[in-house]
This record gives C-alpha cells, sequence and structure tokens, in this order.
C-alpha cells in the first residue's frame, strides 16, 4: 500500500479532461448531491487505488482550524479511453489544491470529487456516480 | 441544470454488448420506449451528479495515450472500414459511445445497459416472485434502489469475482478475444481473468457444479455472429451492478455479431426462469469498437487491502 499512498499528479495529455466517471463502484446515497462545496486545501496524501483513489488534505478555516478532509475520486484504472489517468505523480504532499466536491449529508469531513484544481491551474473533471 | 440538456444531447452510444437470445424466445428491444433527456434517476437536485456532466469546452477525451502512458493511434477515425472478415472476432475491442446517463466508454453503471435500473418501469426486469424478493434482499450501491455503501451487500464489497454474466453487463470497458481451432478466449482487464469459450462443438454440461464464470459453449450461426452459450454460474454473484440475481437456473446468450472490420455489436439475454417471467435483453447491439493491435488494455484488481482502506477512510464515516 505504501506505494500506492504516494501522491502526485500528473496529467497525461496536453489537457486533463475526464467527461466520464473513471470508475463507477460506489453510489451517491451518502451524499448530499443538492450543492457543491468548493475548498482550497494542501494536499497531505494521494492514494491511487481501487476502487477509488482519496486524496487527503487539510483545509484550514478563517479562524486557523485545520480539518483533515478525505475526497475519493476515480479508480488507479482509469480508463485511457476517456483521455484521462490518475496517476502517482499527480499530485504530491504540500501541493495547493481547490476542490469542488459534494459532502456527506452526516458532516463529516468526506467528499467526492466533481472538479479539481491542479496546481499548475489545469482543471480535471470527475463525474463518478 | 443546463448540464443536463448538454449531457442528453451529447449521448452518442457506440460500443455496447447487447443480447443474445435462446433461438425461440429473442425479447424485442422495442418493447423500450425511447425517452428523451436524462432517465429519472438523474433528475432533480439531489440525483443530479447520477449522471456525467457535459464536457468542458477546449477540452477533448479523444484517447491520446494508454493506460501506461504509451500513445495510442486511432485505428479507424474517419475511414471506412473493411468488410467482416469470416469467423474471426479476435482483437483487442472497446465499448463505443456514450450511454443515457452521459458515460462514455463504460457500461453498466446503473445495472445491465439496456435494462438500467433508472426509474423507468419498463427497465425493470420480468421478475417473478422469488425473484422479486431475491432482488429485494440485494443491496446496491446503484440503481434506484442504491443504499450507502457501508450498508450493501454487493459480493464485489467483499473482492468477490464478479462472475458471469456480471463480467459484461458491469463496467465494462473493453475485452481481448482471442481465438483457437477450439476455443474462444475473452480477456477481461477487471481482475485480470479470462473465460473460456469452447467451439469445438460440444454440449453444455447438464448437472455442472457452479463455478464463478459458468460453463460456456459457441458457435457461429453465419459467416459473422458468434452465438455463445453459458450455464453452470455461481448464484452468489449478481447479474449486474443494481442487483439484479439469477438462480442455477441461469442460462445466458451472448450474440457477437461483427458488422464490418473494426465494429462488432454484442446482445446478451438473460434466460432465468426461477427469477424471470421470460427472457430479457441485457445488452442489446451494444457497439464496440476495434482497438489497434498494438492497443494495452488497462488493469482493474480488486484489492481486500485497498478495499479496507476506503471503507475505513470513507464509506464508514460518511454513514455514522
Amino acid at each position: 500500500m505504501k506505494d500506492r499512498c504516494v501522491f502526485s499528479f500528473i496529467a497525461s495529455f496536453a489537457l486533463l479532461v475526464a467527461s466520464a466517471p473513471l470508475s463507477a463502484h460506489h453510489g451517491n446515497a451518502a451524499y448530499d448531491a443538492t450543492k457543491e462545496v468548493i475548498l482550497t486545501g494542501v494536499v497531505t496524501d494521494w492514494i491511487v487505488a481501487n476502487p477509488h483513489s482519496l486524496l487527503k488534505l487539510d483545509v484550514t478555516d478563517d479562524k486557523g482550524n485545520v480539518v483533515h478532509w478525505v475526497v475519493e475520486t476515480g479508480a488507479a484504472s482509469a480508463n485511457q479511453a476517456r483521455g484521462v489517468r490518475l496517476t502517482k505523480q499527480l499530485l504530491k504532499p504540500g501541493d495547493k489544491v481547490t476542490v469542488t466536491m459534494m459532502v456527506a449529508k452526516n458532516g463529516q469531513p468526506v467528499g467526492r470529487i466533481h472538479r479539481l484544481v491542479l496546481p499548475d491551474g489545469r482543471l480535471m473533471v470527475n463525474d463518478l456516480p | 441544470m443546463q448540464n443536463f440538456v448538454a449531457r442528453a444531447m451529447i449521448m452518442v452510444p457506440v460500443l455496447m454488448f447487447s443480447s443474445f437470445a435462446h433461438a425461440q424466445t429473442v425479447p424485442q428491444s422495442s418493447e423500450t420506449k425511447e425517452h428523451k433527456g436524462l432517465p429519472p434517476i438523474c433528475q432533480g437536485e439531489a440525483n443530479r451528479f447520477n449522471c456525467a456532466s457535459a464536457p468542458v469546452e477546449g477540452q477533448t477525451d479523444e484517447p491520446g495515450v494508454d493506460f501506461w502512458g504509451r500513445p495510442v493511434t486511432p485505428l479507424v477515425n474517419g475511414q471506412k472500414s473493411a468488410a467482416a472478415p469470416r469467423h474471426d472476432i479476435s482483437g483487442t475491442w472497446q465499448v463505443d459511445g456514450i450511454d443515457e446517463f452521459g458515460f462514455r466508454g463504460i457500461l453498466g453503471v446503473f445495472g445491465a445497459g439496456a435494462m438500467p435500473s433508472d426509474g423507468y418501469p419498463e427497465h425493470e426486469p420480468p421478475y417473478t416472485k422469488e425473484g422479486l424478493e431475491a432482488y429485494h434482499r440485494n443491496k446496491p450501491v446503484f440503481g434506484i434502489d442504491s443504499v450507502p455503501a457501508a450498508q450493501a451487500n454487493d459480493p464485489l464489497k467483499f473482492c468477490d469475482p464478479p462472475g458471469f454474466p456480471r463480467d459484461d453487463l458491469h463496467r465494462l470497458t473493453s475485452v481481448q478475444l482471442l481465438q483457437t481451432p477450439l476455443q474462444v478466449i475473452i480477456l477481461y482487464p477487471r481482475d485480470k481473468h479470462w473465460r473460456v469459450i469452447w467451439a469445438d462443438g460440444r454440449e453444455l454440461p447438464k448437472d455442472a457444479d457452479p463455478t464463478w464464470d459458468g460453463y460456456s459453449t459457441g458457435k457461429w450461426v453465419d459467416n459473422t455472429t458468434f452465438v455463445v452459450q453459458t450455464n453452470g454460474t455461481d448464484e452468489r454473484t449478481w447479474l449486474d451492478n443494481a442487483g439484479r440475481p439469477h438462480s442455477d437456473a441461469l442460462r445466458v446468450e451472448e450474440r457477437f455479431h461483427r458488422v464490418d472490420h473494426n465494429h462488432m455489436e454484442l446482445t446478451v439475454t438473460i434466460d432465468d426462469p426461477k427469477m424471470y417471467t421470460k427472457p430479457w435483453v441485457a445488452l442489446d447491439k451494444q457497439a464496440l469498437k476495434l482497438q489497434p493491435p498494438d492497443f494495452s488494455m488497462s488493469e482493474t484488481r480488486c484489492s481486500p487491502s485497498e478495499m479496507a482502506t476506503y471503507d475505513s477512510l470513507v464509506s464508514t464515516p460518511i454513514v455514522k
């Protein structure tokens, strides 16, 4: 698992895009899909895995409190036909990213990524039902 | 909501599997109505993320590179395909097109492609009483009766094999078909497993012990259509991602029809008299597109340790 727990992202294409789910394993039932939440935080871990890759990031609120978020995204087996690959090189600890996501109904700091602005400004769109 | 309209407009289906049929009873897909727009499971604010987003302007979803970052050259873009070769379905085939939910290149997110669990009554399989009871015992994470992952009893949650026909009906992206004089072998990227289809004229076993993928035999019914029959599947498996059940009486037909050199259609028909009152089509002429000879399929493994990580960090916390 340690290997899997390396982070960093790297888009394999000039344009990092995904117009379809990279994985489709777990449904939305525990998430509040009526709204999107946008958070900017610092990556602490990037776990490329199945059934979903996991991004852990620390988000500091305006009072200085740090909340440890876990947000899920596509599987390691990104489908090459859709032009997006999730790789371990895509993100690394310390990267600053902005995530648009839906969050757990019960208020836990857990979410599912819809869009992710990478450190270099590229946008990753991830549809993951 | 603009997105949804856009999504609906961009659905251009391509590669699918679709039905096979016991010779005598071939359910007609015409029973399914044509729908405009998104299915009920995608409608309303609470469901809006069940479907794919519209493509972002300026971005492309052309392949470009494969799973390992190696450049991929499209085989047939803009070119007219040659005629289908005789008795040959070998090659790597990828799901082609966009489904009714806007998902490209992947099959069966909400259940069998031709009968998704999407809220349309006509997409409910024809359950027997026993079949409906079995369906209600299943707790899927996708479809109209989905539950949070922590409350689900999907066999995949425990990394059990999906088995057949879920191999075809859930999360199919690509397959590689190999042929020998006696067999057709199907390589699946998920869990890197394969099925052997005997094409030497043998009969299906009558009382075989069940196995995850069952026992398959196939034959050419014309120059370009290979029809496979399967029985002996393990009733612990689900038919699809929406928790449709099957019994030990399940018999499945796959009909691989090579339309031309670069395109194939797959039709899958479910026949299980214990669970369903009549055979039903699970994939209806699902379009598949031939990939270049050097195309390399991705890998999807179910790892118990990774699943445990996911459950501890995501599934469990969000239902506390």
